[in-house]
């Protein structure tokens, strides 16, 4: 399934929806032009929604770890929300659940920005 | 009589659609060959993570070259051959995903995936001189857990801010 993007202004915060699989190809671009063309609208602060996520491979976790620095290198924050247990096992195996901030409620995430 | 060992073969062009197809064959494989839920998600992921790495790192993304791609079914396991047409490398020269100065990088997470995922994991010299990824998965024992076995991971919940 390829993967869909939207995007919505919750405050400060943009929060993207995305929803099918973040893999090698078209996902994995799509994923970095979103996060490229926001960051260029000058959005700093992100809540990626991968709440219909349901696969990530090695192509994919690259480019979600490029995103975080990006956002980070312009003093911006990236931050997780509702991971499916593949997508979050994933993670955990990788140990980059001790780099993204999780949340599994958007309430509890969109008041953690600083 | 002996039993059988099927045995499929495939050449894949160095191309991103390959490692879809790669995957979607060998998911077919494994679910006729009676691997649940889990373990399919587990081989697919591992034979995605195998033809990457001959497409970007192997072949380097150069379309004259080749992937040969070949599952082995056993009594007793599956077995996954990825071969590229590149240099070859050694498994020692992989640097480590999960060490700190590593987890920003955007890349080399492939083969830590496949030898987490896959029961048997090794990198040969092929015949092309390029690297052989070759990865077995156990076969799922008749009448045990449906779900083959929840993932390791599954142990290691992780507390969510």
């Amino acid at each position: 399934m390829a993967l869909h993007a939207t995007h919505r202004d919750a405050g400060r915060v943009t929060v993207v929806d995305f929803s099918g699989r973040i893999t090698l190809g078209e996902g994995s671009a799509l994923l970095r032009k979103t996060i490229r063309d926001l960051l260029e609208d000058d959005r700093r602060l992100f809540l990626l929604n991968l709440g219909d996520v349901d696969y990530i491979d090695s192509s994919g976790i690259g480019e979600l770890v490029s995103a975080f620095t990006a956002v980070r290198n312009r003093d911006g924050e990236m931050k997780l929300l509702n991971l499916t247990k593949k997508v979050r096992d994933l993670l955990q195996i990788t140990k980059l659940f001790t780099v993204f901030e999780v949340f599994s409620d958007e309430g509890a995430a969109l008041s953690s920005y600083r | 009589m002996a039993p059988e060992t099927k045995h499929l073969e495939v050449t894949l062009e160095t191309q991103v659609e390959s490692v879809n197809l790669a995957e979607e064959m060998c998911l077919r494989v494994a679910e006729a060959a009676g691997f649940g839920e889990d373990d399919c998600y587990r081989i697919g992921m591992s034979v995605r993570e195998g033809v990457i790495n001959a497409f970007h790192y192997g072949n380097q993304e150069k379309p004259e070259k080749k992937i040969y791609l070949a599952v082995e079914l056993s009594p007793d396991k599956m077995t996954i051959h990825v071969l590229d047409e590149g240099k070859g490398f050694n498994l020692a020269d992989v640097p480590d995903p999960l060490a700190e100065e590593n987890l920003l990088s955007t890349s080399g997470r492939g083969i830590f995936l496949m030898r987490a995922f896959m029961d048997e994991f090794a990198v040969v010299t092929g015949s092309t001189g390029g690297a052989e990824i070759v990865m077995s998965k156990k076969l799922p024992v008749p009448g045990g857990n449906p779900a083959n076995g929840q993932s390791n991971t599954a142990n290691n919940p992780h507390q969510e801010a």
